[in-house]
């Protein structure tokens, strides 16, 4: 409709640009060029450390949107696999002699076999009632986190060594980011991988109605369920990084205000959106931060804005202004 | 057997708060199939509303029904501004803003009202009532009794009256309802209302017990949402009993094995219980249209 | 209409204050990230009054060595998480010299390396040993500590020939950590914890935790380790019950509220506290009492609340560290930190205050006074 308005000559350009965003290297080399850059913007210490945690928390997202916005199930507890890394880098160096980058390992497995378990008699439930299951699921690990004091340090935390890879510490804000930019970049790409193959379509097939899916001849139960593994491994890594950058974890990373807060950020920069999961999430990470100027005001603002967002916003940030601007990319 | 009796009187105290959380989230859901988390914040304001107009000297059962009207307000206004714009969205969506205004509420409260906690002297005194080697507050029965009542007033309202006959109808199937010819969007402004008055209510008869301040509303919430779906989303009698189920797990869970992990053990019987009823205890099937 | 257009307006001021690319304040930077709202928002509310209150009056009066004062304080809302980075920006953004603050240990946990990364002097308010227990070079804390509160208390049980005691904890990090702690020194002061019980931070009724109190064996007295309403609901189960064992709470709900939540039921609870709370008892002579007088008028006046410990222990960690700048002849970080080691004889709400290099908190038994409730008061059990 709206090359009927250009000249001519100009169509072609239009048309070989709307052709290069459709290309499957488009959005991740966008999402390389943006992480590189980025620093560029980056004045301080305290910058990276936000866009370091923008950058974990947005992995944890790309997980969790492939569960909720391909295959439309919801997680009110995933912050739980978060608590699962987390702990893992913590206690793994601590009470069994292991290093770091083992225990991130490790907890990635255990994350995936603890989901492969729950996952099946889970994800047969729908709509709200999955939404109690997994939000009692998160609870149960949180609950252990804090009460097991001898191992995880109970609800004041514990100390998480610094991680070691050959010799090298991994520590300060800017190594930080470095580390948690590629992995997401790497996340970002398994993602858009996993989306573009017949996992991917069967996902969404489940998403559109699974009774339609099953009848298509979708293995319901079993995308559904690798979709929850795999989620569960981004969370994991997820916590991992966040302890080890933090250097000190309290069971809050699983609490139930944690999940509902990932949850927020895949629905808010839009479900089913790989760059939404990073819009999303550095929405709810920065918005924090400038809001404090308001002082008392801060926690009524930020509610506001959440409502207005998904008023006006409703496909979420990402998914919405895409459309607005004509360039509709799923 | 006399602690046996303790833990039970235990149960129902804090099962029928439960219960009385669970009552608003079954009632929006009905109406609406809207998950509404900031009914937390419903019970919160009719708690905190009522202990600040006593406090300004207002005689406690005016504060009372200012608190209620007032959070009334806050329901409608919820809907009106909040939830109606939004109403095509995908429930998630909608979920997403009840959040919002869960957040948004707190905030105000803890603006207008202040960061302390509070309590409102119990309507029969404190003196325990003693049976069998047990005691139980008179308030407890009090806000028993309160549930029943409110149970009773929804169940003649939905089944006695054509507004209610309207809501049942909107709850089966809003498309069909808005083509005999009702107002589904007055009928759920007027759900969001009647739970705000439900949460106000009881926020005000269980402050006596629970105590309160601006952030309680999240676990309740949590707690009630819970409760509401082991019983079976948009069941009235659902939510009173897995209310009340949830409560007694609780207790007999701290009686029996460990108070570090009642909280646990009442999750896993819910996990436990869903996986044998997906629906819980009286949900409706849904079908799922191709 | 003022509800919406405030926070609009404050949106934009805000954003025009972030464009505007920082101010130009020649002031002193004091840092503070407080658990003003969340589940330690009764330790934080106080705090950051305080601290407000006491900032604005130090600056009428013309400030410290004649330069004012700049407070900044966050909000953590008793996320670790969040007060690292509040801790990162106070450091790197707001170029502070000094931090008093972090409500809870487990923030205090999470802030303190960046403190110690950066050399910025940091005077906590949170209440665990392991704070300052092994010493960190720039961490310090004004609060009693679990152990001294447990100490405390056995010391009275001996007393009252009281030797097998219950613990009913709060699971929050507060009531987790006395509840270890008390068991850790228990047997230093012969005493034996026969039964242990927990509830949770939110939890509305305690009963079926006291029954099973009531009916073990042996249990001579219970002891509460925990805060916020939590204690006022097992004081109050536990006269619904009839338990007529003595009852010990924890310097986790020194305030006036306590009282007032508990009603009726919280007569004959013993808890040790800082003289704070029976100010106007003191005997004249007594070095705190005019202190804790003045802190306490000053507070009650301004903020039409009653006085709590909590706010008390913003109001010591913000003059110790005044001392020491005093002291230092300015806010050189490294010099305030080895003046805030040496302070001695510092006569505070929470006690008399003398650090050392294997010190950094100062206080000792002394400083806790035995408090029982009677008649809704507190009164000073001698």
């Amino acid at each position: 409709m709206q090359d009927e308005t250009l000249t001519p000559a100009a169509r072609p350009i239009r048309s070989r640009l709307a052709s290069l965003r459709r290309h499957p290297l488009a959005l991740p080399a966008a999402l390389t060029v943006l992480v590189a850059v980025t620093p560029l913007f980056l004045a301080s210490s305290y910058h990276y450390r936000i866009a370091a945690l923008v950058l974990i928390f947005a992995l944890a997202c790309l997980g969790l949107n492939l569960l909720m916005g391909y295959a439309g199930q919801i997680s009110l507890g995933h912050a739980g696999f978060m608590g699962i890394g987390a702990y893992a880098v913590a206690i793994g160096p601590a009470h069994l002699g292991l290093p770091s980058w083992l225990s991130l390992l490790a907890g990635a497995a255990l994350s995936a076999l603890v989901a492969f378990i729950v996952g099946r008699p889970i994800l047969r439930l729908k709509r709200h009632y999955l939404a109690v299951a997994t939000l009692g699921f998160g609870l149960l690990i949180a609950i252990v986190l804090t009460n097991e004091a001898e191992f995880t340090g109970g609800p004041d935390g514990m100390a998480v060594e610094r991680m070691q890879l050959f010799g090298w510490t991994a520590k300060g804000t800017v190594t930080w980011y470095w580390i948690s930019a590629i992995t997401f970049l790497l996340g970002a790409k398994l993602a858009l991988n996993l989306i573009d193959s017949p996992t991917g379509r069967a996902l969404r097939a489940i998403h559109d109605g699974e009774v339609a899916a099953s009848v298509l001849g979708v293995d319901v139960a079993r995308k559904k369920l690798a979709a929850f593994v795999l989620a569960a491994v981004y969370a994991s890594v997820a916590g991992s990084y966040l302890a080890l950058f933090n250097g000190h974890i309290t069971p809050d990373v699983a609490g139930f205000l944690r999940s509902i807060e990932l949850v927020a950020m895949v629905v808010l920069g839009g479900m089913g959106s790989i760059l939404g999961s990073l819009v999303g999430t550095a929405v709810l990470v920065v918005l924090p931060q400038t809001l404090t100027v308001l002082h008392d005001y801060e926690h009524m603002v930020l509610g506001l804005i959440i409502i207005c967002i998904m008023i006006f916003l409703r496909e979420g940030i990402v998914p919405t202004l895409a459309a607005a601007l004509g360039a509709r990319r799923s | 057997m006399a602690e046996n009796l303790q833990f039970a009187f235990s149960g129902l105290t804090v099962g029928t708060v439960y219960a009385l959380v669970a009552l608003g989230f079954t009632l929006i859901y009905n109406a609406s199939d809207v998950i509404n988390f900031a009914q937390g914040e419903f019970v919160m304001l009719g708690g905190m509303t009522t202990v600040f107009l006593a406090m300004a000297g207002l005689p406690l059962p005016l504060a009372a029904l200012a608190a209620i009207a007032s959070t009334v307000v806050v329901g409608l206004a919820l809907h009106r501004l909040a939830i109606e714009p939004a109403r095509t969205a995908n429930p998630i969506v909608l979920i997403m803003i009840t959040i919002g205004a869960s957040i948004f509420l707190r905030g105000l409260a803890q603006v207008v009202f202040d960061k302390r906690f509070h309590t409102l002297p119990p309507i029969f005194g404190s003196e325990p009532i003693r049976i069998g080697g047990a005691a139980i507050l008179p308030q407890s029965l009090v806000v028993l009794a309160g549930a029943v009542v409110i149970v009773v007033l929804l169940w003649a309202f939905v089944d006695r009256t054509l507004f209610g006959k309207a809501l049942i109808a909107t709850s089966a199937n809003r498309l069909a309802a808005r083509l005999v010819g009702i107002d589904t969007r007055q009928i759920v402004g007027f759900s969001f209302a009647v739970s705000a008055a439900i949460g106000a209510a009881a926020g005000i008869l269980i402050t006596p017990i629970t105590l309160t301040s601006f952030d309680v509303g999240t676990l309740l919430a949590l707690k009630g949402f819970a409760a509401a779906m082991l019983g079976g989303i948009g069941s009235a009698l659902g939510a009173v009993v897995g209310g009340l189920l949830l409560g007694l797990l609780e207790a007999f869970a701290a009686g029996y094995l460990s108070s570090q992990y009642k909280d646990a053990v009442a999750f896993l019987v819910i996990l436990a219980v869903l996986f044998a009823m997906p629906q819980g205890l009286f949900g409706k099937t849904r079908v799922e249209r191709v | 209409m003022w509800s919406w257009k405030m926070p609009v307006a404050g949106v934009c001021a805000g954003l025009a204050m972030l464009l505007a690319g920082g101010e130009a304040f020649a002031e002193i930077k004091i840092g503070s990230v407080l658990s003003v709202t969340g589940p330690a928002s009764f330790l934080g509310d106080p705090e950051k009054k305080t601290l407000e209150m006491y900032v604005e009056a130090i600056n009428a009066a013309g400030g410290v060595n004649g330069e004012m004062l700049e407070l900044v304080v966050y909000d953590d809302a008793a996320d670790p998480n969040a007060a690292r980075t509040f801790a990162t920006r106070l450091v790197e953004q707001d170029e502070v010299v000094a931090v008093v603050g972090g409500s809870t240990t487990g923030s205090t946990l999470a802030m303190a390396p960046v403190f110690e990364e950066a050399e910025i002097p940091f005077i906590s308010l949170a209440g665990a040993i392991q704070i300052v227990e092994p010493v960190r070079q720039w961490v310090f804390k004004t609060p009693h500590t679990d152990t001294m509160a447990c100490e405390k208390i056995f010391t009275d049980l001996k007393e009252r020939d009281l030797t097998s005691v219950a613990l009913i904890s709060g699971t929050g990090g507060f009531g987790k950590s006395m509840h270890a702690q008390c068991k850790k020194v228990a047997p230093d002061h012969g005493i034996t914890i026969v039964h242990e019980e927990t509830y949770g931070p939110r939890d509305s009724d305690m009963t079926p935790q006291l029954t099973n109190i009531k009916n073990a064996d042996g249990v001579q007295a219970v002891v509460n380790p925990g805060f916020g309403q939590g204690p006022a609901i097992v004081t109050r189960n536990y006269r619904q019950l009839g338990i007529s064992l003595p009852l010990y709470q924890s310097h986790g709900v020194a305030s006036k509220q306590f009282i007032e939540l508990a009603g009726d039921a919280a007569d004959g609870v013993r808890l040790p506290a800082a003289a704070l709370l029976i100010a106007d008892k003191l005997p004249d002579g007594d070095p705190q009492k005019p202190v804790v007088v003045s802190y306490k008028q000053t507070y009650e006046e301004k903020t039409g609340q009653d006085v709590s410990t909590f706010g008390g222990h913003a109001y010591d960690g913000l003059m110790i560290l005044i001392e020491a700048a005093k002291r230092a002849g300015g806010f050189e970080p490294a010099k305030v930190r080895d003046e805030i080691e040496k302070t001695s004889g510092f006569v505070g709400t929470g006690g008399v205050v003398n650090m050392s290099p294997s010190d950094h908190l100062g206080l000792d038994l002394s400083a806790f006074r035995m408090l029982e409730i009677e008649s809704g008061d507190w009164t000073l059990v001698e």
